[in-house]
């Protein structure tokens, strides 16, 4: 008997193939297409037609890599972000896996309470997370003065969110504070995950718990840390939020905190008198993925493959 | 079933009938936050008196973002029906693209002076696409409980304003002068803008930077910087992270004693200070004799031309125009003051104050607005960094003129 088509796979297969190709992946290949289009933004003539795109191949990657008024900010964006993600994998990496290791001990009391406060800046909006450190590190209204001050170092505040030489350090740690527990709860769930069998058996083998670590669980749980990596990799690239919130579309001091997602926001959307354009917003966009994209097949290719998983 | 089916198909039918039942509803696009409780109290009211069938909403965007989001919901065809106009070029594009309608035919242009008209017309004057609705000066407001504490008077020149603020510094109790850089929009504007034309001689320099004539690289620009950058020694410790609503609750909270601003702040000072205070104008440059005072046109208001309530519109745009909107708007948002003919009585003695330099000082408008704003980078923001700079201390006045001038030679013939 011939074996009947399987319709229903189809039929199960249809509302998530669709859903995702009319808002992700059209829209994707949409940015890609734009990017090789230029309009006319100054509407120089008055039948409006000015919103016509015309083809002009490469042309807006030429101008983004190496037109001086844009490729000044394109580098610029790109080595902003490549320090906002180098630390916070330095930086947020290493803590989470701390705590999820202090957090994973078996003698730790009030696991539940930390866990939950630890992760709890994680849920709460960027907006207000934005809003309040503005507030804790104003020169005017903030609480570092008063608290170096409880020590006699009043001398070492520093109007920090202000100041081209930390501005972006500072962003890069207030965003590290927030969602420090996403890599913790991470790395927790995966240590916890580690059979007893084993660690009872280098017990016995006489490690104590930094050899342990070192040498049981951290091997064990790389998958999990080098998933965090390309998480943050990926999130970073794409951060926007944090920025907008605390320092506004200018990225100030003079543009030392933009990243490529606020220099794609004030390309696309326009600010203040810079208006809009499309095109070249969808240049900075596709871009963006690139970048992307070579990181995460950097990841696949160097890393995950040669990655060695342990089979409990 | 049946039933359930008749409840779903009326209640569908209701949604379309709520929506078209308000057939004459305008939508008014602004960025005046502030003035959102004079419109919705005062104004739209005293409109409704008279034609009770419209309702008029007023929707407001945050400042920095008005220009960029509405030219993205007229793309979109999402914008209202009135679009709050900010002068000259950013709004000339807008009517340039076709989302503007020409206002030539709207009654009561009559009532505005040419130099109100010229900020919303193209270059050759031969279509209006704005309703002139107001102007706002720049200068500086002080503290008077302070001033009179201290036993100081009113400064005229730089050298006196920079004399009145190292007394204050010495007396070590407020901060001098109430302005950060965080925002650097308001740095520029009440900055720059501020003390500006007694620099550049007004409407002379203003036109001759448009000619080419002068340069920003000319000394007195130089002059202009050097003397904005020492303003940085009399800012509240860690201003390069101060805001400007941060200054503004300095002022407000009668902490700090100059506030350099515009007339526009008038408005919510009265509401928010609890101690007397007034303005003086621009410092002028020692041994000038002239003075001069920015009093730029600020605000007009255009017709969205993919508007479905058209006629409802132009009622309310030619409301406007009365002598009864003029009063109404002079009082109910001083500071902001009516560009219309008709002789009004303003009743706030700040705004009072304001208005009484127009006698003895030139006016002019803001040198960044007007042919020089349209181009790529645009001028005003290009000002906006290198005035903030300037003052923190990252570049030299020289290198931030060099700037100024270079963003302009970039692509303004004249220049090159």
């Amino acid at each position: 008997m011939k074996k009947k088509f399987p319709y229903h796979i189809i039929v199960f297969l249809f509302p998530a193939c669709f859903i995702y190709t009319i808002f992700m992946i059209f829209p994707l290949f949409d940015t890609l297409r734009i990017s090789f289009y230029t309009q006319d933004l100054m509407g120089s003539n008055l039948d409006n037609t000015t919103g016509v795109r015309t083809f002009t191949g490469i042309n807006n990657y030429r101008i983004l890599f190496f037109d001086e008024l844009w490729s000044y900010h394109f580098w610029n964006a790109l080595k902003n972000n490549t320090y906002f993600f180098i630390l916070h994998v330095s930086i947020q990496t290493p803590i989470g896996l701390l705590i999820a290791a202090f957090l994973s001990s078996k003698e730790l009391k009030f696991k539940g309470t930390y866990r939950t406060l630890i992760f709890l800046p994680a849920m709460m909006s960027i907006v207000i997370v934005g809003y309040i450190f503005n507030l804790i590190l104003s020169n005017l209204w903030g609480i570092p003065q008063t608290l170096l001050g409880a020590v006699g170092l009043e001398n070492l505040y520093q109007p920090w969110l202000g100041l081209k030489e930390t501005a972006l350090i500072t962003i890069s740690l207030i965003s590290i504070w927030q969602f420090v527990g996403i890599p913790m709860m991470l790395f927790y769930a995966a240590l916890l995950n580690i059979p007893d069998e084993v660690l009872e058996a280098s017990k016995i083998d006489g490690s104590n718990g930094i050899t342990t670590f070192w040498y049981i669980k951290l091997p064990l749980i790389m998958p999990t840390v080098g998933l965090m990596v390309i998480l943050t990799y990926v999130g970073n690239f794409n951060a926007f939020d944090l920025i907008f919130a605390i320092r506004g579309l200018y990225a100030g001091p003079e543009f030392s905190t933009d990243l490529m997602g606020t220099f794609f926001y004030r390309t696309f959307f326009g600010f203040q008198h810079q208006l809009g354009n499309p095109t070249m917003g969808a240049t900075v966009a596709s871009a963006t993925f690139g970048i992307i994209l070579i990181g995460v097949l950097l990841y696949l290719f160097a890393f995950q493959k040669r990655i060695t998983r342990y089979q409990y | 079933m049946r039933k359930f089916i008749s409840i779903t198909l009326i209640s569908i039918s209701s949604i379309f009938l709520f929506n078209t039942a308000y057939a004459g509803k305008l939508v008014i696009e602004s960025w005046r936050n502030d003035d959102a409780d004079a419109w919705n109290n005062a104004i739209i009211p005293a409109f409704n008196a008279k034609y009770p069938d419209i309702e008029v909403i007023f929707q407001t965007t945050i400042p920095v973002q008005y220009a960029g989001s509405m030219n993205a919901k007229l793309e979109g065809g999402t914008a209202g029906d009135l679009i709050t106009c900010i002068p000259f070029d950013q709004s000339l594009k807008l009517f340039n693209r076709g989302w503007l309608d020409s206002l030539n035919s709207l009654g009561g242009l009559d009532n505005y002076p040419q130099v109100a008209k010229d900020a919303w017309s193209t270059d050759d004057g031969s279509d209006l696409f704005c309703v002139p609705m107001a102007s706002v000066s720049h200068g500086f407001m002080y503290n008077k409980e302070i001033f009179a504490e201290l036993g100081l008077s009113i400064p005229k020149t730089e050298s006196e304003f920079f004399a009145t603020l190292d007394k204050i510094k010495d007396d070590g109790n407020y901060t001098p002068l109430a302005i950060g850089t965080a925002d650097t929009w308001a740095t520029a504007i009440m900055g720059w803008q501020n003390v500006g034309p007694n620099y550049w001689a007004g409407e002379k320099g203003r036109k001759a930077i448009i000619t080419g004539d002068e340069k920003f690289t000319d000394q007195h620009y130089v002059d202009l910087l050097t003397s904005l950058q020492r303003w940085s020694n009399y800012m509240a410790d860690g201003y390069q992270t101060q805001t400007y609503p941060d200054s503004q609750n300095l002022f407000t909270l009668g902490m700090a004693a100059i506030y350099p601003t515009g007339s526009w702040e008038i408005f919510t000072f009265s509401q928010n200070a609890d101690f007397e205070f007034s303005a003086f104008p621009p410092y002028t440059q020692d041994g000038q004799a002239d003075c001069y005072i920015d009093d730029h046109t600020d605000i007009g208001i255009g017709l969205n031309s993919a508007s479905t309530n058209k006629e409802e519109a132009k009622i309310f745009l030619e409301w406007l125009t009365s002598a009864e909107f003029a009063e109404i708007f002079a009082n109910e948002v001083p500071g902001f003051f009516p560009l219309h003919t008709h002789s009004i009585n303003v009743n706030d003695p700040v705004a009072k104050e304001f208005i009484s330099w127009k006698d003895t000082c030139d006016t002019t408008i803001r040198n960044s607005s007007h042919i020089v704003g349209r181009g790529e980078p645009n001028l005003d923001g290009v000002i906006y960094e290198v005035v903030s700079s300037v003052i923190n201390g990252t570049m030299t006045p020289e290198e931030g003129a060099a700037k100024t001038e270079a963003s302009l030679a970039n692509w303004y013939e004249p220049h090159q």
